[in-house]
């Protein structure tokens, strides 16, 4: 596994879009702690380069890195090689590499301009969210042969997490309004990795009081250890179940 | 050596295999003959595991190699098409495929030497034609000493001269302890090269014996005639 892993990470590092990548968060990271003097405020602005690039950038470049080295898949599976080896080395590969330019990128800055507060929160969801859409952008993978089809079931899942999802979420909570929802938004938010991670972060930057009564229900959840480690739990749940779902198509697959 | 038994394969509608039982044994040479899209490369992509078949036992020296692996240290393969990631150089190929296969080979360059690959080592693939990456496929199939080598229409696309270099490798390789199982369109190639002959059609095995036996039967002397001759002779019948 060691043996097939270095190979795979030594192939992601020839490909230069891992080192753009680590330097475009790590140029937007560094300005906008320059540009905003709060670095409470620059913390929320990061946020969004949190939910929403990252799990943009991981899963696209997963599904495109896959396709591309269907060869070398290939010519590895032709060799005396375990098959389950093959794939869960490109996973833990693109997970360790997309990990690390996260790291650098976002992590890195804010440890040393803002530590503490909602820190350790946001890379802990910007982590996780990577590790959730490269499993996702696996499933996408192996669900068609076509690399065009592919891509464009990658955009689906995201925009489903990144928009629509919320939108249906919202029509319950607009259709429902006269009865008490919290418990069930709740339920229905662990459905998504996205919103698991904004709510996360949003009750560490202290701004929940703007979310009136289910702000501070969340607060109450979220803003104990135990709903924090639930969350933590559930985000896994979302890494590792698209992995082995992925697995099982893989390991059927005619090459 | 490799046993086949009532392997089948469908693609969708199509079906690739159908009930097919073979035997390859040690020490003969195979040729896998039949018209396009009869399940040659389907066959062979069965054996090394990169198509899981539907139905059916396929045995690597006695013990089954579905969901197994370790059975490939003794296969040495030259795909149809030779593809390989496009941005790595040729050397860098070489040392990782050595890489990834530890334990104790007797390493055979004599293709590598033969093709002057060492001159392209600094090369990255997409810069090599087609027949270039067939050269390096066919060294790299040769490179562990397997005693099993499936070769997938090894010659498409080499030159003439490259050609002559691969069939004197082969003629050379085969011993009573190695196995050849190749493709081709070649009738006159495949003569020189095999003593026995499988013939596919639409999935189904339309013959399996000697090259000799089927040209005494038929009472021609080459092996394309004789081949034609055994279809007409029996148009739908299974012979085994």
């Amino acid at each position: 596994m060691i043996r097939v892993g270095k190979h795979i990470v030594q192939d992601l590092m020839r490909n230069r879009f891992i080192l753009a990548y680590t330097g475009l968060l790590l140029v937007l990271s560094v300005s906008m702690f320059s540009l905003d003097s709060d670095p409470g405020k620059a913390t929320l602005s990061l946020l969004n380069l949190v939910l929403l690039v990252v799990p943009l950038v991981s899963i696209i470049f997963t599904t495109i890195y896959f396709f591309n080295s269907y060869e070398f898949i290939e010519l590895l599976l032709s060799q005396p090689i375990n098959r389950k080896v093959v794939f869960f080395s490109e996973v833990v590969a693109l997970s360790a590499a997309l990990g690390m330019a996260f790291m650098i990128g976002v992590g890195l800055p804010l440890l040393i301009l803002n530590p503490g507060g909602a820190t350790g929160y946001m890379i802990l969801a910007g982590l996780l969210l990577t590790w959730v859409f490269v499993s996702l952008a696996f499933v996408a993978a192996l669900s068609t042969r076509d690399k065009a089809k592919g891509i464009g079931l990658t955009l689906l899942f995201w925009f489903y997490f990144e928009l629509i999802y919320d939108g249906f979420l919202l029509y319950i909570i607009y259709a429902f309004s006269d009865y008490p929802l919290e418990k069930v938004t709740l339920a229905l938010t662990a459905l998504n990795p996205v919103d698991l991670a904004r709510i996360l972060i949003l009750l560490k930057l202290d701004i929940s009081a703007l979310m009136g009564y289910t702000g501070a229900f969340y607060q109450n959840f979220f803003g104990s250890s135990q709903g924090v480690l639930v969350v933590g739990v559930l985000l896994i749940l979302w890494a590792v179940a698209p992995v082995l779902l992925a697995w099982r198509k893989f390991s059927r697959k005619d090459i | 050596m490799i046993t086949v038994r009532g392997l089948y394969k469908k693609f969708g509608k199509l079906e690739a295999l159908s009930n097919l039982y073979l035997d390859f044994e040690k020490g003969k040479s195979y040729a896998v003959i039949g018209p396009n899209g009869s399940g040659k490369t389907t066959l062979i992509k069965s054996i090394l595991g990169l198509v899981i078949p539907d139905e059916g036992q396929l045995q690597c020296e006695g013990t089954s190699i579905l969901n197994h692996w370790h059975y490939r240290e003794k296969i040495g393969y030259m795909p149809q098409f030779a593809t390989f990631p496009n941005h790595l150089k040729v050397g860098q190929l070489m040392e990782m495929m050595k890489d990834l296969r530890p334990g104790h080979y007797v390493l055979d360059e004599e293709l590598i030497q033969a093709y002057q690959l060492a001159d392209i080592s600094n090369k990255r693939f997409y810069t090599l034609s087609g027949g270039t990456r067939q050269k390096v496929s066919a060294a790299l199939a040769f490179l562990f000493s397997p005693p099993i080598l499936i070769l997938d229409e090894p010659t498409a696309g080499l030159d003439p001269y490259a050609v002559e270099i691969l069939k004197s490798k082969i003629q050379n390789e085969r011993t009573s302890e190695k196995l050849f199982m190749i493709t081709s369109h070649i009738m006159s190639e495949l003569e020189e090269l095999t003593s026995e002959v499988a013939y596919l059609d639409s999935g189904k095995l339309r013959y399996a014996g000697s090259i000799e036996d089927l040209k005494s039967s038929t009472r021609e002397s080459r092996l394309g005639k004789a081949i034609v001759a055994m279809l007409q002779r029996q148009p739908e019948k299974t012979t085994v």
